[in-house]
C-alpha cells in the first residue's frame, strides 16, 4: 500500500475530473445527466467506467472532448483538467486542435463512425495531414505503418478499400488506427466492444492492451461488461445516474465489491455452469428518469438493504478501506458523517 | 493468414464482378434513362455542329423565298423573312441548351453552398431558408419578367433571372440532403478527430448530396429550357433577332395559319429537348437510388 501512494504522488493525473456536473434542459429545467463526478487518470493508467445505460458514462466522456457543446444547449460546472489545462474554459477552435491529437475517442459503432465515401488510406493521412501538416505522400505512408501496428494484416491492400468492404472486427481496428494516428496522450474508448462478436471483442481488448503497454498513453474505457473491464482496466469507477458510486482499484473491486450496485452488476454476469432453467439473477427496476431523481441515494429505489437515511439525505463518497471509495449510507460510522472525501 | 486473405479479395472481386453486372442490368432496364440521354445528344450535337454543317446564316433575309413550305431546299421551310427555319431552329438550340446549361449550374453551384451552410449552421439556417420561402412564393415567371424588367434583355440577364428563381429548390433539397448527412456517427467521429466545418462540410456532406443534386439538376436544365422559351416569347427574353426558340414561336403567332410549320416546328424542338432531358433526369433518380426498383424488375 506504502509504494502504491507513493506512486500516485510521483505520476500526477494527465486528465483530473472535479466535481463535473453536466445539464441538459429538460422542460425548461436544467437536469444534470453527470452529477459530481470526480475521477482522474494516471499517465499510462487505464481506467474503466462502468454503468447502465442512462448511467452518464458517456455523456461524461464527450464532456471531456466537448462533442456536446456544437447542437445542443449545454451547461458544465466543475472542472475538467487535461495536463494542467481546464478544458471546459477552452475556446471550440482551440478544443478542436485536440481533438483528435491529444485526445481520441473511438465509439461503438465501427461502421457508421467511418466515412462511406473516401477509402481507409484517405481517412487515415487526412487525419496525419489535418494535425501533423504532413504532405499527402508522407501521410500515405504512415497510414500503412499505423495499420501494421494495430494488427490488419495486408495493409496496403486495405487502404485501398472503403469501409464496407470491411468485415466488423477490422472497421474496428481502423478506428483505433485513426484515433492513434496522432499518439493521443489519452483514449478514450466508448463501448468500443459492443457491436462485435466475443473473439473479435478479445482481439480488440488485446490490441488496446498492448498499444497502452507499447505507446504509455492512457485509457479511459467506458462500458457495461464487467468482463472486459477486468481483463484490462487497473482501476474500476462504477457509475450509477451521473454519480460515481464505488471507485477502486480491478483486484479490490471484483475481490469485495461494496455498494449493493456494483454487487449487482457482478452477481449479473452469467456463469456457464448454472443449472438449466433458473432464471438469471437481475437488479430489479429500471434506471429512473432524470426528471424522477430520487431525493436520497440515487441507488434507493431499486436496492435491496435499503435504510431509513438512504431515501432522506445522499451518502457522502468516504474512502471505507484504503483506496476503495464508496457512496453508501452502510459504510459510514455515524462519527464520520458528512465526512465527503475527493478523489 | 496470406491465403485467407487471398480468398477473401477474390470472393471481393467476385461481389464487385456482380454488382457492376447488376448495374448494367438496371441501365439496360430503364429505356427512359437511355431514351433522354440519346435525345439530348442529339440536340447537343445538332446545336454545336451547326456552323460546321451549314453555313446559311440564321439571320440573313431573303425576301423571295418568304414563308416556303418545308422542301428539299429548306428542310423546314422558311419564316416570313425568308430565313431557313432548320438552321434557325439549331441556333436556337444553342441558345436554349446554353441558357439552360448555365442557368443549372450557376444555380446548383450557388444552392450547394446556401444549402449546405444552412443545414450545418442553425442562425444561417433561419435567414438563408426565409429568403427561399420569399422567393418560391413568388411565380417563378413573373420574378423573372420582374427581374428582366429592372436588368434589361440580354442572354446573361435571363441567365441571371432564372438563377435566381431556381435557386432556392436546389438549396431546399441540398439542405434536406444533408441535414440527413449531418447526422450519421461519421460526421461525429469526424469532430472529434478535430475536423474543422469546412472539411466536415466539403468533404464530407458534400458527396452524400452529389446524387440528389444530379437529378435536381437535369430537371432544373428542363424547366430553365422552358423558361427561357416564355420568356422570349413574351419577349423579355434573349432579343431579337437573335435565333431562340422563344422568339420564333413568338413571330409565328400571326402567320401560323398560313405557315403552320414556323410554329410546329419551334414547339416540338421544345418538346422534344424537354422530354429528353426529363426522362434522363426521370433515369437518373431511378438509376441512383437504390431504392427504387426502377425498371430493373423484369
Amino acid at each position: 500500500m506504502m509504494t502504491e501512494n507513493t506512486t500516485n504522488t510521483a505520476n500526477k493525473p494527465m486528465l483530473e475530473i472535479k466535481d463535473l456536473r453536466v445539464l441538459f434542459p429538460v422542460h425548461k429545467k436544467w437536469l444534470p445527466a453527470v452529477d459530481g463526478v470526480s475521477l482522474s487518470v494516471r499517465p499510462g493508467e487505464i481506467t474503466g467506467v462502468v454503468g447502465e445505460s442512462g448511467s452518464g458514462k458517456s455523456v461524461m466522456s464527450q464532456s471531456i472532448l466537448r462533442l456536446r457543446d456544437h447542437d445542443t444547449a449545454v451547461r458544465y460546472e466543475g472542472e475538467i483538467l487535461f495536463e494542467g489545462e481546464n478544458l471546459l474554459k477552452k475556446p471550440l477552435a482551440e478544443m478542436r486542435d485536440i481533438r483528435g491529437d491529444r485526445i481520441s475517442i473511438i465509439f461503438q459503432d465501427p461502421l457508421n463512425s467511418l466515412s462511406p465515401v473516401h477509402t481507409v488510406g484517405m481517412q487515415l493521412s487526412e487525419i496525419l495531414m489535418l494535425h501533423r501538416g504532413m504532405a499527402k505522400r508522407e501521410a500515405g505512408e504512415r497510414a500503412v505503418e499505423m495499420l501494421k501496428m494495430t494488427g490488419i494484416p495486408n495493409p496496403e491492400n486495405c487502404i485501398k478499400k472503403y469501409p464496407y468492404e470491411l468485415s466488423g472486427g477490422m472497421q474496428q481496428r481502423v478506428m483505433i488506427t485513426m484515433a492513434l494516428a496522432c499518439e493521443p496522450r489519452l483514449l478514450i474508448a466508448d463501448e468500443p466492444t459492443t457491436a462485435l462478436d466475443v473473439t473479435i471483442q478479445e482481439q480488440i481488448l488485446h490490441l488496446i492492451h498492448g498499444l497502452n503497454e507499447k505507446l504509455g498513453m492512457s485509457v479511459l474505457f467506458i462500458t457495461h461488461d464487467m468482463g472486459a473491464v477486468s481483463q484490462l482496466c487497473h482501476s474500476i469507477k462504477v457509475m450509477y445516474l451521473g454519480q460515481v458510486v464505488e471507485s477502486a482499484e480491478t483486484e479490490k473491486l471484483f475481490a469485495g465489491p461494496l455498494h449493493p450496485y456494483t454487487k449487482g452488476l457482478l452477481a449479473c454476469i452469467p456463469h456457464l455452469n448454472v443449472e438449466r432453467g433458473r432464471s438469471l439473477p437481475v437488479i430489479d427496476g429500471t434506471v429512473p428518469s432524470l426528471s424522477k431523481m430520487p431525493e436520497g441515494c440515487h441507488f434507493c429505489t431499486r436496492c435491496k438493504s435499503v435504510g431509513e437515511r438512504c431515501e432522506k439525505m445522499q451518502p457522502p463518497l468516504i474512502e471505507a478501506a484504503p483506496g476503495h471509495f464508496v457512496k453508501c449510507w452502510k459504510y459510514v460510522d455515524d462519527g464520520r458523517q458528512g465526512e465527503e472525501v475527493r478523489l | 493468414m496470406s491465403l485467407l486473405h487471398k480468398n477473401t479479395s477474390a470472393v471481393s472481386e467476385a461481389v464487385f464482378k456482380e454488382q457492376r453486372q447488376l448495374r448494367r442490368e438496371r441501365l439496360l432496364a430503364s429505356p427512359g434513362l437511355i431514351i433522354g440521354f440519346a435525345g439530348f445528344a442529339v440536340v447537343l450535337a445538332l446545336a454545336l455542329l451547326v456552323p460546321a454543317l451549314s453555313d446559311t446564316d440564321p439571320n440573313a433575309m431573303v425576301v423571295i423565298d418568304r414563308l416556303k413550305p418545308p422542301s428539299g431546299e429548306h428542310l423546314l421551310g422558311t419564316d416570313e423573312f425568308g430565313r431557313d427555319l432548320f438552321v434557325r431552329l439549331m441556333y436556337g438550340a444553342r441558345v436554349s441548351l446554353w441558357v439552360g446549361g448555365c442557368v443549372a449550374v450557376f444555380s446548383c453551384v450557388l444552392g450547394v453552398i446556401a444549402g449546405i451552410y444552412a443545414s450545418y449552421f442553425k442562425i444561417l439556417d433561419h435567414i438563408l431558408m426565409r429568403i427561399c420561402d420569399g422567393l418560391i412564393a413568388i411565380p417563378g415567371i413573373l420574378l423573372a419578367i420582374a427581374l428582366i424588367a429592372a436588368l434589361g434583355t440580354s442572354s446573361w440577364n435571363v441567365i441571371a433571372a432564372l438563377t435566381i428563381v431556381y435557386t432556392p429548390s436546389v438549396a431546399r433539397t441540398v439542405r434536406a440532403s444533408a441535414m440527413v448527412i449531418r447526422e450519421q456517427p461519421y460526421v461525429e467521429a469526424a469532430k472529434v478527430q478535430g475536423f474543422t466545418n469546412f472539411r466536415i462540410l466539403w468533404k464530407l456532406i458534400l458527396p452524400g448530396v452529389i446524387s440528389p443534386l444530379t437529378v435536381q439538376a437535369s430537371f432544373i436544365f428542363a424547366q430553365a429550357i422552358i423558361s427561357e422559351a416564355s420568356l422570349s416569347f413574351l419577349g423579355a427574353g434573349v432579343p431579337a433577332p437573335a435565333a431562340s426558340w422563344g422568339n420564333m414561336l413568338q413571330a409565328s403567332k400571326l402567320i401560323f395559319s398560313k405557315a403552320p410549320w414556323t410554329m410546329i416546328c419551334p414547339g416540338a424542338a421544345v418538346i422534344l429537348c424537354v422530354l429528353s432531358l426529363n426522362l434522363l433526369g426521370d433515369g437518373l433518380r431511378d438509376f441512383m437510388d437504390p431504392r427504387t426498383e426502377g425498371g430493373a424488375k423484369k
